[in-house]
């Protein structure tokens, strides 16, 4: 029984440093800023949540502590981190950081146009 | 350019009562694991740090009408007088005195002046800390 759970541990702290990596990697060779975003938010969430959740596991089975405060950290992160990725990428698309070479489509670059537009007619007009 | 800042807004109203929980917790549990008043007082400070960076601050002020400086004074006016009580019962300046009670909920629990000075700190350094950041981020 403590081989299982000692296997379960170890296997979640591994898979956490695994995706840690990638997300390093992913940051160091993709593109633009949008892509390393997408390598950043998503696989550095689902590596630190397997590390928190492997840490958590740890101190139930083996010290006999139910932590509460890892479980809200994994729900934080989960919550919170997607949504750091989004805002950094908006805020690089809204400030005119360019996409990289290889883009097919770009549907947001109407919008944000349209809406410059009349905010500019907006303040003329007043 | 209007901007459009639903997802922003919509997660800070769940993640700010998380932090916020998460400070009462680590105030209450500062006299027998990692925290305290201090502690407790800044992540309060960024839960509410984090209202302001999702909506403006007059919504913020509105939403949380103290007057950050007289929060700070009444933490102050908390911590001497928890320190002044000691003089009373003809022990030295800053004693606490601790005794174990029967609660309804809670059950035996023991009880210290030391969480009333910590409770000090707390407002002083919320107080101190929001009226900074609300002077500094309020230009008009």
């Amino acid at each position: 029984m403590d081989l299982i759970a000692d296997i379960i541990i170890v296997l979640l702290v591994v898979v956490g440093i695994i995706f840690t990596i990638v997300t390093v990697i992913g940051i160091l060779r993709l593109p633009d800023a949008y892509t390393r975003a997408h390598a950043a938010s998503k696989s550095a969430t689902l590596g630190v949540m397997s590390l928190l959740l492997g840490v958590f596991f740890h101190f139930w089975w083996n010290e006999g502590h139910f932590s509460i405060q890892l479980l809200l950290g994994i729900a934080f992160l989960f919550i919170t981190s997607p949504i750091g990725g989004h805002l950094m990428s908006r805020a690089a698309y809204v400030a005119g950081v360019k996409p990289t070479e290889l883009t097919v489509a770009d549907d947001l670059q109407e919008v944000i146009e349209q809406k410059r537009t009349t905010a500019k007619r907006n303040t003329q007009e007043d | 350019m209007k901007t459009n800042d639903v997802i922003l807004q919509t997660t800070t109203k769940v993640v700010f009562f998380i932090i916020f929980l998460f400070s009462i917790h680590i105030f209450f549990a500062g006299h027998y694991t990692p925290g305290g008043g201090f502690v407790g007082g800044l992540l309060t400070t960024g839960a509410i740090v984090l209202l302001l960076l999702a909506f403006d601050l007059k919504t913020v002020q509105l939403a949380l009408p103290f007057n950050f400086t007289v929060v700070t004074a009444i933490g102050l006016l908390l911590a001497l007088g928890t320190a002044a009580g000691a003089i009373v019962f003809d022990v030295p300046f800053f004693t606490h005195a601790f005794d174990y009670f029967e609660l309804p909920l809670f059950g035996k629990t023991s009880l210290h002046t030391a969480m009333l000075f910590d409770s000090g700190v707390y407002l002083v350094v919320v107080g101190s800390a929001i009226t900074i950041i609300q002077s500094i981020g309020g230009d008009d």
